[in-house]
């Protein structure tokens, strides 16, 4: 019997890693994009909108997300 | 489209069968999540997995020149042979259906086909090396590799956005969540529309019909495509209400984290040259997210059941199979027995899930004991008794308090109820109105 072990480790380590790293990315832009926390639950500026920066960031990490699936498409096409 | 013989061409309405079954048995993986954490309304998201199972079906043209993958030796395949293992597969998806379980619409394929060519053409045809390798080791591997991915991803999603409001990001998540599993229905509709496309090429070719090089026809394509969309839009709902809602509850986090870990699992697994069942890799994923999330569950029961019913895939719709491929052998009033078989034991099935209907209205409420009843009590004018033992052992028991009383009025009052009951009437009713249930349930028990 001829198990591909090799190709299941692949299969494990990119499945892994590219999993976080998408929900990573896709988390930073949503945490980028959302409030600050409001007044009562926190020290920080009370409701705030998202500085400019964080805002840019956060899309630049939405297109990196968007990248992504697009690469999965040309992976089902291909 | 000339010159094709009867059982070529039931052979062909047996694929779109399969093929429509494929469709409604799958649309859990790519739509459970969306359905369950409110990301899109039911109805909107079956049908926008059907849209994108139709175009997956026309996007790739790479069709699979062998139908089981060098399971079996197709060599000398017989078009009753294919007849017989379509018809395996059928059965047990429409049984695993009925009790809400998802299994590998794929395996139970391969399962058919094995078990056919087991009957008809003896053990030599069956690549046991192979079996191991794309079916039973996947079979551990998938959950495995994707509930890892699921459960690592969810935990640093908690994490980064602890001190957000949860209704802040709730948005943001549907959204990434609608992507993934976009995504996942497309791939769906490439793998497995593909997969029948493969199997009525093959039987126009060993009719003449095509040139043994041949690629699909046109029509081919469009059917293909066309029956895999119908049967997702028309939605299994009672396998996305157990992935949705019954192997752990799923917030907008999870759902995210989970499809958007299925989706790369089945990509890269059908990129690296490691097949592995779509159904598997999102089961195994939501289970991941379950586990992930702080205070989360999973309920191991219906996991387990739903292990034991990945166990059973093969044999059973091989059994099937099998018998069917003994009958088919014998002729043409064998080929009729066994469509005219299947389609009873179809129109059976069919026929038991109207009494525990599930559809858009009910498919975010959890229900496992009425399943039990269904499940349990349901199948016993199912032609196949090995299979129907299989089946009961895997229907999902009751949870819970209420469902343990529910379960033990059933089996004390199970003889009467199947016999004397007017099963159809409150069944035809829908089952949204709460006035109903009471009435629906009694029936059932």
């Amino acid at each position: 019997m001829d198990i591909d072990w090799a190709a299941l480790g692949q299969v494990f380590g990119v499945s892994l890693v590219v999993t976080v790293a998408i929900v990573g990315l896709f988390t930073v832009g949503i945490v980028g994009t959302s409030r600050k926390p409001q007044p009562d639950s926190g020290s920080t500026a009370p409701g705030a909108a998202p500085a400019p920066a964080a805002r840019a960031g956060a899309y630049a990490c939405f297109a990196l997300c968007a990248a992504a699936v697009a690469y999965g498409i040309y992976l089902i096409v291909a | 489209m000339e010159h094709i013989t009867l059982l070529i061409g039931i052979v062909i309405i047996t694929a779109l069968v399969f093929d429509f079954t494929n469709g409604f048995h799958d649309t859990a993986n790519a739509m459970a999540t969306t359905i369950s954490t409110g990301a899109l309304r039911p109805k909107t998201a079956v049908a926008m997995s059907a849209v994108l199972n139709l175009v997956g079906a026309f996007l790739s043209v790479e069709v699979a020149k062998t139908i089981s993958g060098g399971i079996v030796d197709e060599s000398g395949i017989q078009p009753e042979v294919i007849f017989a293992g379509l018809v395996g597969a059928i059965v047990w998806n429409l049984l695993t259906w009925l009790v809400g379980l998802p299994s590998s619409s794929s395996h139970a394929l391969y399962g058919g086909l094995i078990g056919a060519t087991l009957f008809s053409a003896g053990s030599s045809a069956v690549h046991v090396d192979v079996v191991m390798m794309k079916v039973l080791i996947p079979a551990v591997a998938a959950p495995l590799v994707a509930g890892l991915a699921a459960m690592a991803a969810t935990r640093l999603t908690y994490r980064l956005t602890e001190k957000r409001d949860e209704r802040d990001t709730a948005k943001g998540y549907r959204a990434g969540q609608i992507a993934s599993a976009a995504l996942v229905s497309l791939a769906h509709g490439t793998n497995d529309a593909q997969k029948t496309m493969g199997v009525m090429t093959l039987a126009l070719i060993t009719g003449g019909v095509l040139d043994p090089d041949a690629g699909p026809p046109f029509w081919v394509i469009t059917s293909a495509g066309v029956a895999i969309a119908l049967g997702t839009y028309l939605g299994g709902w009672r396998i996305i209400r157990t992935m949705g809602k019954g192997l752990t509850d799923i917030q907008p986090p999870q759902g995210f984290s989970a499809q958007t870990g299925a989706a790369t699992v089945i990509l890269a697994s059908s990129h690296l040259g490691f097949g592995l069942s779509t159904t598997q890799v999102c089961s195994g994923a939501i289970m991941g997210s379950g586990l992930g999330r702080k205070g989360g569950v999973v309920r191991w029961s219906t996991a387990t059941r739903m292990f034991i019913a990945w166990g059973l895939t093969l044999p059973a719709a091989g059994l099937v199979a099998g018998a069917a491929a003994l009958l088919a052998g014998q002729g043409d009033w064998g080929v009729t027995a066994v469509a005219v078989l299947a389609l009873a034991a179809g129109f059976a099935i069919w026929k038991k899930s109207r009494r525990q209907p599930v559809d858009h209205t009910n498919v975010n409420t959890p229900d496992i004991p009425a399943q039990r009843t269904s499940g349990s009590e349901g199948l016993q004018d199912e032609p196949a008794g090995v299979v129907t033992a299989a089946v009961q052992a895997v229907s999902p028991p009751p949870a819970g308090p209420a469902a343990a009383q529910v379960s033990g009025q059933a089996t004390d009052r199970s003889e009467p109820a199947g016999t004397s009951e007017p099963a159809d009437k409150p069944a035809d009713k829908p089952a949204d109105k709460p006035a109903n249930k009471p009435a629906d349930k009694a029936a059932a028990v």
